[in-house]
This record gives C-alpha cells, structure tokens and sequence, in this order.
C-alpha cells in the first residue's frame, strides 16, 4: 500500500533530475552534475507536435545516442510546449536551448555535434528567437513568448514524461491529496476553494467552491464527480494539452473534490477525437491505480475514489453539463432544464459536480499555496490565470497561459508575435461559437470573465482566433452559426428553428441579397433565443452575430446597401478583373485557371470571362505583377 | 461494377460484436461504448448491426437509431478504404480550409460526407483535430497533413492511389 512516507521517497529520488527542467544556465548544470544524467533532451509528444513528426524524431534521437555511444543523456516524451507552430520541438537541459521544426537529419547532426561530451550547440537548428541580435543565445524561457506567461495549470506540461507517474509525483502531482487525506476535513477542502476565487474555466465562470458546497450539503450516500474533457469549441485545444502532458494532475484533483463533497466514483468525458489524451488518460489511471492513489483506502486514510474513462462521440451540446451527464448515461446527450441543478440531481438521478480539464488543474496548487496566494493573480473578481488556445492570423500560434487581467494587446503583440503578413490586426474572436468579437478599439480591455461579458463576448473555454484584415466579420459570423445549427440538439424550439432562421437571414446577406429590414430581423430573433432556449447552446448561439453587429455594423451594411465584402471573401459580392496596365502576358495566371476562364495571347494583356470565373482566387494568388484585382 | 458498399458481414465480425455485447452489458450506460466498437468493427453502423444491438440489449432498435444518428462520429454509411478528414474548425477555416475541401471534392468527384463509388476514398468535414498550429489540416486515415495549399491536394492523393497499385 502506499503511504505518505512512500510518496516522499518516490518524490525525492526522482526530484533532481525533473527539477533540473525548470532552471537554466550555472544553476541547471550544478543540478544536472547531482542526477546521473549529463544531458537531457525533451521532445514533444502532444498532437501539434506528432502530427509534425515528433515521433519521428525520437526514433532518430535513440538511434544516434546508440551510434554515438552516448549512455548519459535522457530521453524524455513530453507534453506540449505551447508553440505548437514551430513543431517538432526539441529542449536541451541543462542549457536549455530550444530546437525547433526538427527532422531526423537535424537530430543525427545535434547528436554528433551538441550531445556528445564536449559538444557545442548547433545553432543553425534553434528557434530564432532564442538568438539575441548580437547572437547570444537566450534560454526559451526568457523569449517574448513565454516570459510574459505564468504557468499555473499549464505547469507540468512540457516538463515532465506523462506517462510516467515516478516524474509526475516528483513534479508534485498527489502532494496536495496527501495534504487533504492527512491535513484537511472536507469543509476545510471547500472553505480554501472558495476563499481562493477559482472560477470554473469551461465557460460560464461559476465559482468552483460554490458548486462543491451544494454537492456536499446534498444528502446521499452515492455521488459523483465528473471532469468535462468534451472540449468542443473548435480551434481550442487547452484541455487536450493538459490531458496529454499532465493528466495525473486531473486524476489527483478529482479524488480531492470526491474527498470534500463525499463521493467515491469520477468519470472523466473525454472526446474520442483525442486519441493522444485517452491514452496517456488510461496509463495514467492504471499507474495511480497500481501505486495505490485509486482504488480503496488511498494514503491509508481510508478514503476510497475510483476514476472512469466514458469516450464522447462528437456533440458540441456534450459539453453543457445536463447533457454530458445524458451522454454518459447512454442516451442521446439532449439537455434539460434546470433546477434540479446536478449538485443536487446528476448523473444517474444522484448528486454530481462536474469541472472542467483546467479547473481541475488549478486544484493542486491552490491546496498546496493557499487560497491566499491564487487569490493574489489575476483581477480582483477573476483570480488566478487562463489558459488560450492562440490560433488563427498569428505569429506564434500555440498555447498560453497568462494572468487574469492581462491584456489582448500583450497576447497579441507580445506574446503572440503579431500578425504574420505585414496585415492589419482586426479583432479576437473569444469563446468560440457561444461568444463574440473583441475589436481593435478594445485591444486594451483587460481579459476576465466580467470584462469580457461587458464588451459584448465572454471568456468561453479559451479559444482565442485572431482575424486580420483579410476576414470577413459577416462570414465569420455565418461560419459559427452554420456550426451552432448543426450542433443544435433539437429538444427546443428557439434553438433548433432559430439557429437555422439565423444562418438563412446571413447567408442571404452574403449571397448580395440582404435587405436593411434583414438587420431587424436577426436581432429580434436573436433576443427571442437568447431569452427562451432551454440551454446555454441556444442561449449564446446569436453571440457571434451580435457582437459583430455592435461592433462591425459598417461591414453589415456595405453588404446589404452597396453589395460589397471589403475583405474580399463573399464570392457573390465581387468579381476578378485583370489590370491591363499592369499585366505583362506571362500567361501563369491562364495556365493555373481550372476552369480556363483567362484568356489572351503571350505577352498581350489578358482577360477574365467573370461569366465562366468560379472565383477560386488562384489567379490572383500566382499572379507576380499584381495585375489581379477583386472589385 | 461491384457495388463495394452494401452490407456484409463475417463471422469473425459477429463473433467480435457479440463479445463486446456480453461483456459491458451490465454496465450502465454501456450502449455508446458498444457503438463505438461496432463502429471500429464494421467501420460503420448498418441498420443490421444496429438492429442485432437492440435485440441483443432489449431495448428498442429507435433507441439505438436515436443515439446513433445523435453523435456526428457515428456513421450509417459506409467508409473509403482512405477516410479523409477535412478539419473546418475556426483556426483552420480562417486559413482557407474550406478551399482544401473542395479542392478534394473536385479531385474525387464526390461530395463530403460521401464515399468514391470503388470504395478507396470518403470525406468528411471534423471540428477541431487539435493541431491548430499546423492550420489548415486534414487527416487521411490517421496520418496528419498541415500547412495545406489547395494545390498539394493532387499530390497526397496520388499518394494513396499508388499505394492501393
């Protein structure tokens, strides 16, 4: 059986070798000199990076240390490391330079050249960031993408192997269970999670202490405790990454809450597109099994807690609680209203909490820094930080966590890196299909939950997408809800008619056949659904078309009035011309048309029949005289 | 030709059926566990099998068609030999994903959501792969293609048909 005396031996013998991965420079090296390893190399094994050939690269990695005869560097499968862009990523420590876009090749040669005893790093293969001006090399940490971050929920991923529970528990994972297990009554548990202010990430921002209260005040002998990994929004992939790169952490906080609200049964809802995360969640749940941090008696407290993995299967609505708890009981995963809230009816008629992946991954460190401490981060009604999936017309796309508070602008400029192209940043788009735009005038809003309600989005999961010029707000607004429709469970009017009366009223402004009257209409509507739809799916489904209204009318408008899309994206609403002055008969752009809509001699201007034109664009792409224009 | 796309089965897939049957039967909750695995035995889920499931479980085969068509993963046609995937998430649609899909509708002759008549290839659209850095994506099988262009469509497809030669 495991004891807490056991677990601290585990932590100290595995405790050098992982801290040598979060301090750089002299300070790393006298560390790394203390562990038996000279030299660590840490790939990436989340998705961005696999689907890049991460796995690849590790291949090569063990084969060139066997060639070399190397036998004192660690190879160590990590999670993400949130430059996702840049992939495959690879991190030397204890120098702690990054590498990036790796191949077999560049991996033969850092094996020869950097790894062996002696070696110098190859400086060709780093990221360019890491390279002062004066071509000093920088350790990643201090570059502009992660110096601004602070890691709380993200802080074992891309640090540890997680699929080793030996480095989970050395990076701290159980510590604060065995802390609640010997240390803490239940109400102790949900007094520090209510002083600390944590606030559920999923979306809707409910105060995490709050919901476990009224679990643990419901009266019965069965509950249960469910984490919602049902991460739907498209283009956020926060929760995969913590899954993939730490998911003992979720493990952990999900015995705690079992402990503070007395259950002893948890389900994590996973989606079955994330082979990755299923996997590492299913060696992770045998391993705490086998040490003895699942199952009965955990710690010798005699506290029992087990974990279920039930697969989702591809409904957006899946992520709204009432539904989840449907899908996992088998059924068709259609909301219902609410009260009973779960904390008093959930899953299979009994009480039930249900957090979301990053929650649960802010549970360890708030029980072991204190409420105080979380409490300190962040804004004064939102504490602690928010992980977003930074994707879209960006520089660095990828993964980052920042303070609450912290603003767009610093995401984006900082951070972010910009916007790629030399292109005007336009807005943000934040809580995918249920939230809305924020637009360049509110670059400096700081993000929180609350200001972001006020400006017309919300914090949603933490998908962040950034529009640049070239994206039209109408169209963007049609995309989420064509999404919306067809994720729409049905079980209610307003959503199932609505979401489909929207998307019709859209896609007739963006086929050129809007009318001034058209605008009355959604917003109307709008209001109708946002008032009578039975879940949060109908509720914020017009957010999108809303926000955009409010802050792009203009582009509303141009649409319907003067029958244009500036940014060149509503294919009815424009038409290629060529500019004869410009063109020089190169014949590219006629050789490409698939459609031969160009026509004209050699070195003769050419024309475009806008009859036959399909407007695919590819002409205007390929052309080098910019002799190409949409009008 | 052969119509490759009407139902068939063998024993060896019966047998495997039953078995994932008999043994989650008892848990609650069981019948989307058990769609999944019909799923990745038959590769979809004919009304045979989904008939032989309600039986099985005794419950009505209305409620099994009600979950099966409720889950977007679910699928009651048949698959190509090479599933394409066309992610149209937000990060890849604002990318030009979309161009990717119709690109591949065009080099296919079909539409997504449908299967080439000799049964090689099936497209459909996903939300999301998670790989937004790599935007656009699709994936063909389980192998990730990122950083698309419409016209690297060709290209990747040409690779799979030389496979099947």
């Amino acid at each position: 059986m495991m004891t807490p005396e056991k677990l601290d031996y585990i932590r100290n013998k595995y405790h050098d070798i992982v801290a040598v991965r979060r301090i750089v420079r002299e300070e790393g090296e006298k560390l790394a000199a203390k562990t038996k390893y000279r030299k660590q190399v840490l790939v990436c094994g989340g998705t961005g990076c696999t689907s890049s050939g991460s796995l690849k690269v590790l291949k090569q990695l063990e084969e060139s240390l066997k060639e070399n005869n190397i036998d004192d560097v660690l190879i160590v499968k990590t999670g993400c490391f949130g430059l996702c862009a840049l992939g495959p990523i690879m991190i030397v420590y204890p120098e702690g330079v990054f590498y990036s876009q790796m191949t077999p090749e560049h991996v033969r040669t850092i094996a020869e050249k950097h790894l062996v005893k002696g070696g110098e790093v190859v400086k060709e293969y780093l990221y360019k960031g890491t390279i002062t001006e004066k071509g000093d090399i920088i350790p990643f940490a201090e570059t502009p993408f992660y110096k601004k971050q602070m890691r709380i929920a993200l802080r074992n991923c891309g640090v540890i192997a997680p699929e080793n529970i030996n480095e989970a528990i050395a990076a701290g994972d159980y510590q604060a269970l065995e802390k609640v297990l010997t240390s803490m009554t239940p109400d102790d548990v949900i007094n520090e999670m209510l002083a600390s202010g944590l606030r559920g990430r999923g979306g809707a921002g409910f105060p995490t202490g709050r919901k476990w209260s009224f679990a643990r005040a419901s009266k019965g002998d069965v509950k249960y405790v469910c984490c919602n990994a049902d991460e739907g929004d498209p283009g956020a992939f926060m929760d995969r990454s913590v899954l993939e790169g730490d998911p003992h952490c979720v493990l952990e906080a999900m015995a705690i809450a079992g402990y503070a609200i007395g259950a002893h049964n948890g389900f994590i809802y996973v989606r079955a597109e994330y082979p990755v995360a299923v996997e590492r969640l299913r060696i992770a749940i045998a391993q705490a099994r086998e040490y003895g941090l699942l199952g009965k008696d955990i710690l010798g407290s005699g506290f029992d807690f087990d974990i279920e993995i039930r697969l989702g299967a591809g409904a957006f609505v899946c992520g709204e609680e009432t539904a989840l708890m449907r899908s996992i009981e088998g059924h068709r995963g259609e909301p219902r209203p609410r009260p009973p809230f779960p904390a008093v009816k959930g899953l299979f008629g009994k009480p039930t909490i249900l957090n979301n992946v990053e929650t649960w991954a802010n549970i360890n460190p708030i029980i072991l820094n204190g409420a105080a401490w979380f409490s300190s981060i962040g804004t004064r009604t939102s504490s602690g930080t928010k992980v977003f999936a930074l994707g879209g017309k960006i520089t660095n796309v990828g993964l980052v966590e920042v303070p609450m508070g912290t603003t767009l602008r610093e995401i984006v400029e900082e951070i972010g890196g910009g916007i790629p192209g030399g292109k005007a940043f336009k807005a943000a788009q934040t809580g995918g299909p249920s939230g809305g735009c924020i637009p360049a005038e509110c670059i400096d809003v700081p993000i929180d939950y609350d200001s972001l309600l006020q400006i017309g989005s919300m914090m949603g999961s933490g998908g962040m997408i950034i529009l640049d010029e070239d994206t039209c707000m109408v169209d963007i607004s049609k995309f989420y809800l064509e999404f919306t429709a067809d994720e729409s469970c049905g079980k209610c009017t307003p959503c199932r008619i609505g979401t489909k009366r929207l998307l019709q009223l859209l896609t007739k402004i963006t086929d050129g056949k809007g009318e001034p009257e058209d605008i009355d209409k959604i917003e109307e509507l709008s209001n109708h659904m946002k008032q009578s739809s039975l879940c949060a799916l109908g509720q914020s489904a017009p957010n999108p078309i809303l926000s955009t209204l409010h802050y792009f009318r203009d582009e509303y408008d141009e649409h319907i009035n003067k029958k244009i899309c500036r940014a060149g994206v509503c294919k009815a609403l424009f038409t290629y011309h060529i500019n004869a002055k410009k063109c020089k008969g190169c014949t590219l752009c006629a050789r490409n048309c698939p459609v031969h809509a160009i026509s004209g001699s050699v070195k003769q201007p050419h024309v475009i029949d806008t009859a036959k034109c399909v407007k695919c664009g590819l002409c205007m792409a390929n052309c080098k005289f910019d002799a190409i224009e949409r009008k | 030709m052969e119509d490759k796309t009407s139902f068939c089965e063998t024993a060896e897939q019966r047998a495997k059926l039953e078995a994932v049957i008999e043994e989650s039967r008892s848990t609650p909750g069981c019948l989307m566990h058990i769609l999944q695995e019909a799923q990745a035995i038959y590769g979809y889920l004919p009304i045979e099998v989904q008939s032989a499931i309600a039986r099985q479980l005794h419950i009505s085969l209305s409620e099994v068609y009600g979950v099966a068509t409720f889950y977007s993963q679910f699928s009651l046609l048949p698959k190509g030999k090479n599933r394409i995937s066309v992610c149209l998430g937000t990060a890849c649609y604002v990318k030009g994903s979309d161009k990717i899909l119709a690109e591949l509708e065009k080099q296919l002759g079909i539409k997504c959501g449908e299967c080439t008549p000799d049964g090689q290839f099936s497209i459909d659209s996903c939300r999301c792969v998670g790989a937004c850095g790599l935007a656009p994506v699709m994936m063909i099988n389980e192998d990730v293609y990122g950083k698309l262009n419409p016209d690297m469509v060709k290209g990747i497809l040409d690779k799979y048909r030389e496979e099947e030669k």
